[in-house]
């Protein structure tokens, strides 16, 4: 690998990450700003920090969102686990071809379509728009992103581990929770965040399927935008960032560990 | 026929016509969609006997595996163990356990984990299981990887973590997919004399897949040549290799000689064949065959003599000339082509350091062989 940094390099990588990243340094930057006006440096504070949790509303709308985020990737990720499975296991029942393009037209489908359509539904129904009909449409939207993960895993699983656990005598719904899910596992945790991550970041379909009392924070945060910017909110997306950033860097963290773990493992079983 | 016996002393039920079949497929038949993969097909196994299945990948012989485990159920026909149907008993309750090709070592149980999961299932008491699996990893000399993860072994421990996981519930009938497909030859050599040590001693009737020729005779008491999804011979190794019953099952198993001809003349127990360029041969010949019909002499190649001058006392000689010699270090092949065209394939073991009779190429040679050295076939 050329490992020479030349100015054209270095150029290149300062600008990509700006282009990247600079939006977020700002904002995070003037989250610390001792100034209301959010363009405007009057030196370091925390104090927004302090306004923020003492910000009911905002408050309330993180709490909505948590609670919505988790059940919805929940319930999403056992609905998304099951349909991978049928894709991959049942390869030959009637209607597969549609049940497949069905399941996935979600990713694909433009955001405001599902949400609109989800909205008719609910009225046609009955069903008062809420908690409830929020979490039901972020059911809706993040569990075809399960089931592509989950399937992508399932695809390369050796059915011979099926196979071996019901040859020593394991029944096949034994099997499957002994055996065809803990080996899983990593797709259907991985799933799972996925579908955390889309739902606490979702704004369009919770606009149209929430209610009184059910705004989640990227909610609130766009509807206090349009009365102006303050560095409140600068202070809430910092943290979020914060929280998602923390995220991942633990989950790459433990990956890694676990990769560079058994790559050591494997040569050492070799020699041995 | 001499003696083309067991190679176990005194065990061939099969030469019993009381003895009582352990395992029978009767008339099976396996078909997927239009793809027939056993095609009526009857096989008896006895008790104790390390059986092998031998044939080229999709002859249908991993399907003869499966079915007998229970992960497929023959399309006609019945499978019988120790006089029991098995149809409709589905895997986890059948007394056969399999060890996988893959070896399907769960990936995420320690290897004592992995021993002790069938006797989990089982409902067997924690301190036998305990027991058992300390028994299992002494059997396969795993005592102090008992903690490792699969992907922490090499492949010859995960071959014998598979093997003591497949024996722990002392099934009836083990059953074994290319058990050796996956180490190196060095390491397959011991395993194959392991495995059958095991095999005596834990009194296991063993049913092996495999399509390497060489490990059916080294191990099994019997071996069956399948091809799409028939079988062709089922008899000990000696009389697989020396005694095969037709062409396919002769170039099979080892090299063969094949000389074409009619039936010119029958006598008591010989036959003088004409060859299809006109060389006359004479071989031994018990079967009835008439004059002027088509058979093939199959004759292997250590089993020919090659030498610069026509042996005084051969029946049969036959004159050519050398083709190709390699040089295998304890043996010589030569590549003799007679004066009719014909290439025979001739070895001769290097008993001595230096030879008598030394052949080179393009040198002129005899092949010379007893009326006995081979068999006549006639399909």
């Amino acid at each position: 690998m050329n490992t020479t940094w030349s100015r054209f390099n270095v150029t290149s990588v300062v600008l990509g990450f700006a282009f990247l990243y600079l939006p977020i340094v700002l904002l995070v930057v003037f989250s610390f700003n001792e100034s209301k006006l959010v363009t405007v440096w009057g030196g370091f504070s925390t104090k927004w920090y302090v306004s923020l949790f003492h910000n009911q509303g905002l408050m309330d709308a993180a709490w909505v969102t948590a609670r919505v985020g988790v059940i919805s990737a929940t319930v999403a990720t056992v609905l998304g686990t099951l349909a991978a499975l049928t894709l991959t296991r049942y390869t030959r029942f009637r209607g597969r071809i549609l049940f497949s393009g069905m399941v996935f037209a979600p990713l694909v489908m433009p955001e405001v379509i599902t949400g609109l359509s989800l909205l008719l539904l609910f009225v046609a129904v009955g069903l008062d728009r809420g908690f409830f009909t929020v979490t039901l449409a972020h059911i809706t939207l993040t569990m075809c992103f399960v089931a592509v993960v989950v399937q992508s895993r399932l695809v390369s699983f050796d059915r011979s581990l099926e196979e071996a656990a019901m040859d020593l005598g394991a029944t096949p719904v034994k099997t499957f929770f002994q055996i065809t899910l803990p080996v899983i596992a990593p797709a259907i945790v991985s799933g799972w965040m996925l579908a955390f991550t889309l739902s606490l970041d979702d704004l369009v379909i919770a606009s149209f399927t929430s209610g009184p009392g059910a705004t989640t924070l990227p909610m609130k945060i766009y509807s206090q935008v349009r009365l102006g910017v303050t560095p409140e909110i600068n202070a809430a997306c910092t943290i979020l960032i914060a929280v998602v950033a923390v995220g991942v860097i633990i989950a790459s963290v433990a990956n890694k560990r676990r990769e560079v773990q058994r790559q050591i493992d494997e040569q050492a079983a070799q020699r041995g | 026929m001499k003696s083309l016996g067991s190679i176990r002393r005194d065990f061939a039920p099969w030469t019993d016509p009381n003895a009582k079949p352990y395992i029978q497929f009767e008339n099976v038949t396996k078909k997927f969609g239009d793809f027939t993969a056993v095609n009526n097909l009857s096989l008896t196994i006895f008790e104790r006997e390390f059986f092998a299945l031998l044939g080229a990948s999709g002859c249908g012989k991993s399907t003869l595996l499966r079915m007998l485990a229970g992960f497929e159920e023959p399309t006609a026909g019945r499978i019988l163990l120790d006089g029991q149907d098995l149809r409709g008993i589905p895997p986890y309750r059948r007394p056969v356990n399999m060890m996988f090709q893959s070896y399907a070592l769960f990936p995420h149980m320690s290897v004592e984990k992995n021993i002790a999961f069938g006797l989990k299932q089982e409902g067997m008491p924690a301190p036998d299981i305990e027991k058992r699996v300390a028994e299992m990893l002494k059997l396969v000399k795993l005592e102090q990887f008992a903690k490792r993860k699969p992907h922490q072994l090499s492949g010859g421990q995960r071959q014998r973590v598979a093997l003591a996981r497949s024996v722990a519930k002392r099934p009836k009938v083990l059953l074994l997919d290319e058990p050796l497909g996956a180490l190196d030859k060095k390491l397959r050599e011991e395993t194959q004399f392991e495995l059958m040590d095991l095999q005596q001693n834990l009194g296991l009737t063993f049913v092996v897949v495999t399509h390497d020729q060489e490990e059916a005779m080294t191990m099994a008491d019997r071996i069956a040549i399948i091809d799409k999804g028939e079988v062709m011979q089922v008899a000990t190794p000696a009389e697989v290799y020396e005694a095969p019953s037709s062409r396919f099952v002769a170039h099979f198993v080892g090299n063969v000689n094949m000389f074409e001809g009619k039936v010119a003349e029958r006598a008591a127990n010989t036959t003088r064949i004409t060859g299809s360029t006109g060389a006359q041969i004479v071989v031994e010949n018990s079967t009835d065959t008439k004059a002027g019909s088509d058979i093939v002499f199959a004759i292997r190649p250590e089993k020919i003599k090659v030498s610069s001058k026509k042996p005084a006392d051969a029946v049969n000689a036959l004159e050519g000339e050398v083709y190709d010699i390699a040089y295998l270090g304890d043996m010589t092949v030569y590549h003799v082509r007679l004066d009719d065209g014909q290439i025979i394939r001739a070895s001769a073991l290097n008993a001595a350091r230096v030879t008598e009779d030394p052949l080179t190429w393009n040198d002129r040679a005899w092949v010379s062989f007893r009326p006995d050295a081979g068999v006549v076939l006639t399909r």
